[in-house]
C-alpha cells in the first residue's frame, strides 16, 4: 500500500510549523507518531500533499508533575507508561496508556496525536474529559487553551482550527480512586466501550465523580449526571445503577463491525459497573 | 511534485544514504532497495508486526513509517541480531523450542523479544505474552514462542552473570 506522493516537512520550531501551515492551508497536516495518519494515507483516505513531521520540534516532549499536570504532545504512551512520577501523582494514564494498541504502536503513538486526532475510538479524549483536561493550541494569533469537555464536536471534527497545533494537555492532579475500564475485541482494537473515572471520598460517602465514556458515540462523552448520581451516595447497588442509567442516557453508540447498538448499551453498563466499583474500591 | 530527499540511515551498523521519495515506507526500503530481507511484509497494516525492527531503541512497525521519517536513525533488523554461525540467544532458543513453524512472524517476532528483554531481562511469563502482543502468530498458538523467550532470558541471564568481570571490562574501555 503506497501512498499519494506528498512533500515531507521536519521543521525544528514551532514557528516553522505554523509558518508551513498558514503557507499550504488545507493541503498541509502536522504528524506526531503518525499511527494513525500514515494508516489513512496508505488506504488513501487521508489526502496530504504538505506532510509535518513535528519530531524534530523543541518543547513538545516533556511531562512536568505537580498540582498541575502538564504533558507535550509528543509524549509517547510508553512515555507514559514509564514514568513514575506521573504513574504516582495520576495513576489512571498509565492504567489507559496500558491498553491503547500493543507495544510498537505505544512507542510512537503520542499524547497530543491522540487527543488531537478527533477518532472517537482514541482513549485518551475520554479520560482527559474525566479529567477535565485543557488542551493548549498554538496558532497565527498565539496560544489558548480549550477544555477537553468543549474541544469535540463530531467525529474528527474538533475545536482546532486549521492552522493550529495542539502543544499539550494540562489538568490538576487527580485525587481518590480511578479506573479506566476497556472491552476490546482483541489487542489492538479499538474499545467496544471504555470508560474512565475519577472518585474521591469522605469517610463511606463519595464526594465526587467524574465519568466519561470512549467509543461510544461520535465524540467522547463526560456524563455530567453520572458523577452526580453517585456523589453524596455511598457507592451502593442503586447509586451505581442509576450512575450506569445517567451515562447510558448520554450516549448514541452506532452499529458496526463490534456489534449492534443494543449489544453496545450492554457492554457500557458493564463496563461503567467495573469501572465505578473499582475506582471506589481505589478511593 | 514530491522531489526525492537525501536520507541517510544506519541499519545493523551500516550507514546507508540514498535519495527517495517522501512515501517510501520504511519496510520497502529495508527490503527492496537494501535487500534486508528479514524484516516482513504481512498485513501492511500496523497490526500483524512481522515489519518489526528497533529503531534507536523502540520497537517500531516498519510498515508505519516513512524511511524519510527514519532520517538520522539507527536501525536494528533480525540481520543485526545474530549470524548463522553464532545464533543470538533468542534464535537458539527459538530453534531449540520449536518457537516458530511457517517462520514468517519469526524475524519481527525475536526482533521484538529482543527489545522486551532488554528492557526486562526477567520478565514473568505474562510479561511476555503482554510484551509480544503486537506481534501475531498463525501457527504455534503462540505457547513455544512465550517458552522460547523465557528460556533465551534465563540463558542470557546465566551469560550475563557467569561474564560479568568481562561487562565490566568492556564498560571500562567504553568509559575510557
Amino acid at each position: 500500500m503506497i501512498p499519494a506522493a506528498f512533500d515531507y516537512h521536519r521543521p525544528t520550531d514551532m514557528a516553522g510549523v505554523l509558518s508551513l501551515l498558514s503557507e499550504h492551508g488545507d493541503d498541509a497536516r502536522v504528524m506526531a507518531g503518525g499511527h494513525s495518519l500514515i494508516p489513512l494515507m496508505k488506504l488513501r483516505m487521508a489526502d496530504v500533499p504538505h506532510l509535518i513531521d513535528l519530531q524534530d520540534v523543541e518543547g513538545l516532549s516533556g511531562i512536568d508533575v505537580g498540582e498541575t499536570i502538564r504533558i507535550g504532545a509528543m509524549v509517547t504512551q510508553a512515555d507514559i507508561i514509564d514514568h513514575t512520577g506521573l504513574t504516582a501523582s495520576a495513576p489512571i494514564l498509565r492504567e489507559a496508556a496500558l491498553q491503547i494498541a500493543d507495544p510498537q504502536v505505544r512507542y510512537m503513538g503520542t499524547v497530543g496525536g491522540n487527543v488531537a486526532n478527533g477518532d472517537p475510538g482514541n482513549d485518551m479524549p475520554g479520560l482527559m474529559q474525566c479529567l477535565d483536561a485543557q488542551f493548549t493550541l498554538v496558532g497565527p494569533d498565539g496560544e489558548r487553551t480549550v477544555p477537553a469537555r468543549d474541544f469535540y464536536e463530531a467525529a474528527y471534527m474538533t475545536e482546532r482550527g486549521d492552522e493550529e497545533v495542539l502543544t499539550s494537555v494540562s489538568f490538576a492532579a487527580p485525587k481518590g480512586g480511578y479506573a479506566y475500564e476497556k472491552q476490546k475485541r482483541k489487542i489492538g482494537d479499538y474499545a467496544t466501550a471504555a470508560s474512565a473515572v475519577q472518585m474521591t471520598k469522605d469517610g463511606g460517602t463519595c464526594t465526587s465523580a467524574s465519568i466519561a465514556m470512549t467509543n461510544l458515540s461520535d465524540t467522547p462523552i463526560f456524563s455530567e449526571n453520572a458523577g452526580a448520581a453517585l456523589a453524596g451516595s455511598t457507592v451502593d447497588e442503586t447509586a451505581i445503577k442509576a450512575a450506569v442509567a445517567a451515562a447510558l442516557a448520554d450516549i448514541d453508540p452506532t452499529e458496526d463491525n463490534r456489534g449492534p447498538v443494543a449489544f453496545k448499551m450492554h457492554v457500557a453498563g458493564v463496563i461503567l459497573t467495573r469501572a465505578i466499583t473499582r475506582a471506589w474500591s481505589r478511593a | 511534485m514530491a522531489d526525492k530527499m537525501h536520507i541517510k540511515l544506519t541499519v545493523n551498523g551500516t550507514e546507508e544514504e540514498f535519495l527517495a521519495e517522501p512515501r517510501e515506507l520504511l519496510i520497502y526500503t529495508l527490503r527492496e532497495r537494501l535487500n534486508i530481507t528479514g524484516p516482513h511484509i504481512g498485513c501492511e497494516t500496523s497490526h500483524c508486526g512481522a515489519c518489526t525492527v528497533t529503531i534507536d531503541g523502540k520497537s517500531v512497525k516498519s510498515c508505519t513509517m516513512f524511511a524519510v521519517q527514519a532520517s538520522g536513525k539507527d536501525i536494528t533488523t533480525i540481520e543485526g541480531l545474530g549470524t548463522p554461525d553464532a545464533l543470538h540467544p533468542l534464535q537458539e532458543a527459538f530453534k531449540e523450542h520449536h518457537g516458530l513453524q511457517c517462520g514468517y512472524c519469526t524475524p519481527g517476532m525475536i526482533t521484538r523479544a529482543a527489545k522486551l528483554l532488554e528492557e526486562n531481562p526477567n520478565p514473568t511469563e505474562e510479561d511476555v505474552r503482554f510484551g509480544i502482543a503486537g506481534n501475531l502468530c498463525r501457527c504455534t498458538g503462540y505457547q513455544n514462542i512465550v517458552k522460547s523467550i523465557l528460556a533465551a532470558a534465563a540463558t542470557m541471564n546465566a551469560d550475563a552473570s557467569s561474564s560479568s568481570d568481562a561487562i565490566g571490562q568492556t564498560k571500562v574501555e567504553a568509559a575510557e
